[in-house]
């Protein structure tokens, strides 16, 4: 459907250049994250990279803790394509590309260990605060989940505890007690289109992808998790090469935070 | 007891403070973003589109969708969970309703005009907020139009007519009369209308007036920023 466009992107790549001039491995400039930009949530970032724009809040509640983890908190990560950020987005339950997307950034937080689940348990099978993050997307040009990726983690250094009364949550004041985030863990998606591999892919590129490979890492370079996507199927050579972009480039998207 | 002085500290007939913006979403055929006080609203415009399934195409004229949602993390409560309510349907109703009069659909046949209003932070007035970004989104998109919308929530606390109530006012231990209104501010019409409180029939004349009078005002703050998108620079 998109072979025309596709044979354009793959000649401009031959002369390492891309639709918008930007060389292979470049992210859009700038990468921006801005905090605190919704003051009902405990805690809430802004993404912006090039044009693409997400917002991530958290919601932070006192809840039963799951029955195999009786002494630790919780997260929940949910994702909304909403309709008003592009225009093939529907209104309706989230899709499966939601899904997958509100799933890998979830992984990429929880298995970072950047947060102690111990820590957030209240009392014993009884009660534990719940990390609630929403990402939704206000303009999709490209590249939704790095930024939201992004944008959860940065919401979460952003967020700060209610205050607890007696029994129940007062949302209207917030303490100063902050999450302990202890790593930053990073996604880099590292696409492959033709024989190339690039990273920020604006929309047109989106539709000539042959296979991507999320990347999640930390300041350390060890891996914390991975999500392989996209019809055509990947070589061992490819992955190693692409994890070591995704590390690479998930060192400098850091900076931004 | 009397209500002397507005909580918030405003003059009875004071808005929050207003900021107003239009194309801040680039994928959207139109966009704006309205402020007023701790509410927040963005709208985005897709369309004249085509509409599927084609039943619900009508020949005559144009179709517009309207979808108000508050983002899970909008409340000041607990998280408002996605997927809509019935909250959020009804709002969506009245909003398109508030809309609808200042559009000339006739000029689009068989097509859909959708109208996605998202609110990232809420502190009451949300769905006079949206209607305002709405309207300025419509007229981003190039849409022929007679007119912008705009609305404010105007109403009584104890004793006193005020304009644009907040949260604490909203919930004020007393009598409170909370009633939105979108109305046409070069011919005075009036397009979105709810109330819920009490208000003698005495006070309806007057508490129009002032909507009238702070919808004119912010229908000022809609035009300026408008025009500031298509504000040629000026070289000296």
């Amino acid at each position: 459907m998109y072979s025309e466009l596709r044979n354009h992107i793959i000649k401009l790549f031959e002369s390492n250049v891309r639709l918008d001039g930007r060389k292979l491995t470049e992210y859009r400039k700038p990468v921006t994250v801005e905090y605190g930009v919704t003051n009902t949530a405990e805690g809430s970032a802004r993404v912006k990279i090039g044009n693409t724009e997400v917002i991530a809040g958290v919601k932070i509640e006192i809840n039963k803790p799951f029955p195999d983890t009786p002494a630790e908190g919780g997260l929940v990560v949910g994702a909304e394509l909403l309709p008003l950020s592009n225009p093939d987005f529907e209104l309706g339950p989230p899709g499966i590309e939601a899904i997958e997307l509100a799933r890998t950034v979830d992984r990429g937080i929880r298995e970072s260990k950047c947060v102690d689940f111990k820590k957030l348990c209240i009392e014993e099978g009884e009660k534990a605060w719940f990390l609630i993050i929403d990402i939704v997307t206000i303009n999709d040009a490209g590249n939704l989940s790095d930024a939201s990726s992004l944008a959860a983690l940065a919401a979460l250094k952003d967020a700060r505890f209610p205050k607890l009364e007696g029994e129940k949550l007062n949302y209207k004041e917030k303490t100063d007690k902050r999450l302990d985030i202890k790593n930053s863990p990073i996604a880099v998606t590292v696409i492959k289109i033709g024989e190339k591999f690039i990273v920020d892919p604006d929309t047109d590129e989106e539709k000539a992808i042959d296979a991507r490979l999320m990347v999640s890492s930390i300041e350390d370079g060890t891996l914390c998790a991975m999500q392989k996507g996209g019809n055509y199927p990947l070589t061992a050579e490819d992955i190693i090469k692409m994890v070591d972009i995704g590390i690479e480039k998930g060192k400098e998207l850091r900076k931004a935070l | 007891m009397a209500y002397k002085e507005r909580l918030n500290k405003r003059g009875f007939e004071e808005t929050r403070p207003i900021e107003a913006k239009v194309g801040i979403i680039k994928r959207a055929d139109g966009s704006a973003y309205f402020r007023i006080g701790n509410t927040i609203a963005y709208a985005a415009v897709y369309g004249p589109r085509n509409l599927f399934p084609r039943f619900l195409q009508d020949p005559q004229r144009g179709i517009l969708r309207c979808n108000y949602n508050m983002m899970p993390f909008s409340g000041s409560g607990e998280r408002v969970r996605p997927g809509g309510s019935r909250r959020s349907k009804e709002i969506s109703l009245v909003t398109g309703k508030a809309l609808l009069p200042v559009l000339n659909l006739e000029e689009y046949p068989n097509t859909v005009v959708d109208v996605f209003i998202e609110l990232p932070q809420t502190e009451a007035g949300s769905r006079c907020a949206g209607i305002c970004a709405a309207s300025m989104a419509l007229a981003d998109a190039g849409l022929i139009m007679k007119d912008l919308v705009a609305a404010v929530s105007v109403g009584r606390v104890d004793d006193k007519l005020v304009v644009d109530l907040d949260y604490s006012e909203e919930s004020y231990e007393g009598i409170v009369a909370d009633i939105p209104i979108a109305m046409i501010p070069n011919s005075n019409k009036i397009t979105l209308l709810q109330m819920d409180g009490m208000i003698p029939k005495e006070d309806v004349k007057k508490v129009l007036e002032m909507a009238k009078k702070a919808c004119k005002k912010i229908y000022e703050v809609q035009k300026s920023a408008l025009k500031d998108k298509y504000k040629v620079e000026q070289d000296v």
